[in-house]
């Protein structure tokens, strides 16, 4: 009994104590946080290195502009990928084979995904650029986004296939017309989910995207960004620079928590409600 | 008290952040219909067409994987000719003279993810354990969220916070502590600096805790009541229904997730690169600055001002890659061989 009583003590004691971390953390990115920003926080360019002022406008629009093209790159690929895994190569040994290595990727360092992405990218253009950092992005998203989609069209039911191929349509139609349709919500959940997480990446931006003070002019040069904007403040010697740093990190995880919530109420209301 | 016999849980290991739900209903009766029930309807060439296409996407993720092994091999081929093998046993990192060895970086990067495990394990499944079996219904539902919200928050988030909370936190309260009460162990020793092996540890427990802890709640959750009221009925306590009945039920989830969460530590940028110290330096004490691999690579990538340098610094990423493939690549057999086991219908 009295083990039974310990144990049962730690574990409501690790709970209690990750909650508490979790308030901790949240609440003092919310404080400090909260309190740096203002307009000039959306609106401005960044001040010179030691002066007060300015703002993180382009960071902020070239962590959307990334993070959008990176959309744009990994949910063709993911979605079509994911296809074939649940269409075409459920039982097969490359389906199989495709499969082990997405489930590597989803969890592989990112910082090698921006090594690797250096290497053909910025190696061989000469320069560090927005595409580079989009890239690298999307390869992070395009494990996630195509075993999504294979789980979600593995959950609509066969019979629906059979029902659409049975009225004579092509493979590809019914796909199109019926099977999409069925699980456009989960695969909408699963793609904005996958942006959550890579909005807030910051290992593959360091040496793609690298940053910039400067809006840009294009994705083929540097490119600002808020999550290598908070690394470099943060780790800088100026209070100006750290206060923007939490606010920085303040609106980041917002739009990470508010993105993540929301996603998964809907996932919810769908599951319960068939 | 044994529950082997039963179907084993399958983790869906899951993407980053979230969790698949598990396959329901994916029967294999029907999977041929796409090759042969089709071919009499409408245009064959569209279906080839559109097979063809999602098959070269689906190709598309394995020859990313190949391509990436085979950039980071060719571009560290400078550091391998001119260190070979000794690279990895070698202590050196000193960019004037061009010497480089993996050993620090390799040593901090196991060093701080043996820390993490150890603080993150107990304590995550203690938290699966609250969650699933301890905590009152009304309670479980949120607190799960707030578990999985935890998991959710950026890493370069947890490492600003490391830094800028947690380090002060260490460097006047816990490391003194640690140092008055176990200073006679070399581990506790030297100069509490706040930053270091050991606040790096926690930073990374602190991150890999939600992950593991949700996933082994979901494995929990999968152990079938009337085996528990079984056990709970024949007068066990919580604890013994625990130990007897949903741990054995559960091991082979609970173990990948404890593996999947020391793939994603090992790889662990940001998290790390704020707290670690980045000192070339091995020391027996936690308190002492270190340096990770992926810290490494975050620092000095886009200062590598010679070949060999860059090289050296890509062959780091080519070990990480390797190390990490090596442990996910274990948790994924592992899992796999728990739906081959059994749970097939």
């Amino acid at each position: 009994m009295l083990v039974n009583r310990l144990v049962l003590g730690v574990s409501t004691l690790a709970a209690a104590l990750g909650l508490a971390m979790l308030v901790w953390i949240l609440g003092d990115v919310a404080i400090k946080g909260a309190a740096s920003l203002n307009r000039d926080f959306f609106t401005e360019l960044p001040a010179p290195p030691g002066m007060e002022g300015g703002g993180l406008a382009n960071a902020i629009v070239g962590t959307l502009i990334m993070t959008g093209v990176a959309a744009a790159i990994a949910v063709p690929f993911g979605v079509f990928a994911g296809t074939w895994l649940s269409e075409f190569g459920r039982e097969s040994r490359l389906g199989e084979m495709v499969r082990y290595f997405s489930d590597i990727l989803v969890s592989a360092p990112s910082i090698v995904v921006g090594v690797f992405v250096y290497i053909v990218m910025v190696k061989t253009m000469g320069h560090f650029s927005g595409w580079a950092g989009a890239v690298s992005l999307a390869i992070i998203m395009l494990p996630v986004v195509s075993r999504t989609t294979e789980e979600m069209l593995k959950l609509v039911p066969h019979e629906l296939r059979e029902a659409a191929l049975a009225l004579g349509a092509p493979y590809w139609k019914v796909m199109l017309q019926v099977i999409y349709r069925a699980a456009v919500s989960g695969m909408i959940t699963g793609i904005m989910l996958s942006v959550a997480r890579v909005a807030g990446e910051t290992a593959p931006l360091l040496f793609t995207a690298l940053n910039s003070p400067y809006w840009a002019d294009g994705l083929n040069e540097p490119m600002g960004n808020l999550t290598v904007t908070l690394f470099n403040y943060a780790m800088s010697p100026y209070d100006d620079w750290h206060a923007k740093a939490w606010g920085a990190a303040f609106l980041i995880t917002m739009t990470v928590l508010a993105v993540t919530i929301t996603t998964r109420l809907v996932l919810r209301k769908r599951r319960s409600a068939p | 008290m044994r529950a082997t016999h039963h179907p084993k849980p399958a983790i869906a290991p899951g993407p980053a952040r979230g969790k698949y739900s598990p396959t329901v209903g994916a029967g294999s009766q029907t999977d041929d219909m796409s090759t042969s029930t089709r071919q009499s309807a409408g245009k064959p060439w569209g279906d080839a067409v559109f097979r063809g296409a999602t098959l070269a996407f689906a190709i598309g993720i394995l020859a990313l994987f190949a391509a990436m092994i085979a950039a980071l091999w060719h571009e560290s081929l400078p550091a391998l000719h001119k260190f070979g093998f000794s690279f990895l046993t070698s202590a050196a990192w000193n960019p004037v003279k061009d010497d480089f060895g993996a050993v620090i970086p390799m040593v901090g990067t196991l060093l701080s993810t043996a820390l993490a495990m150890l603080i993150a394990v107990p304590l995550s499944i203690g938290v699966a354990l609250f969650l699933a079996e301890l905590a009152p219904e009304w309670l479980k539902a949120p607190f799960g969220t707030a578990i999985e919200l935890l998991a959710a928050i950026p890493s370069i988030v947890y490492g600003m916070w490391g830094l800028f909370v947690l380090a002060p936190v260490m460097a006047d309260h816990v490391q003194p502590w640690l140092a008055s009460h176990f200073g006679f162990l070399p581990l506790f020793k030297g100069a509490p600096m706040g930053i270091g092996m050991l606040t790096a540890g926690l930073v990374l427990a602190l991150m890999i805790l939600p992950f593991i802890a949700s996933v082994t709640r979901d494995v929990f959750l999968m152990v079938p009541k009337n085996l528990k009221e079984a056990a709970y009925g024949m007068g066990a306590t919580t604890w013994e229904v625990v130990r007897d009945v949903m741990i054995p039920y559960g091991k082979k989830g609970i173990v990948g997730a404890i593996f999947l969460g020391m793939g994603r530590a090992l790889g662990e940028t940001m998290a790390v690169t704020f707290v670690i110290g980045n000192a070339y330096h091995l020391s027996w004490s936690l308190f002492a600055p270190g340096n990770s691999i992926a810290s490494t690579l975050a620092n000095e990538f886009t200062e590598a001002d010679s070949d060999v340098y860059l090289a050296s610094l890509i062959e780091l990423g080519l070990v990480l890659f390797l190390m990490t493939f090596i442990v996910l690549g274990l948790a994924q057999l592992w899992l796999k061989r728990g739906v081959a086991g059994g749970g097939k219908p």
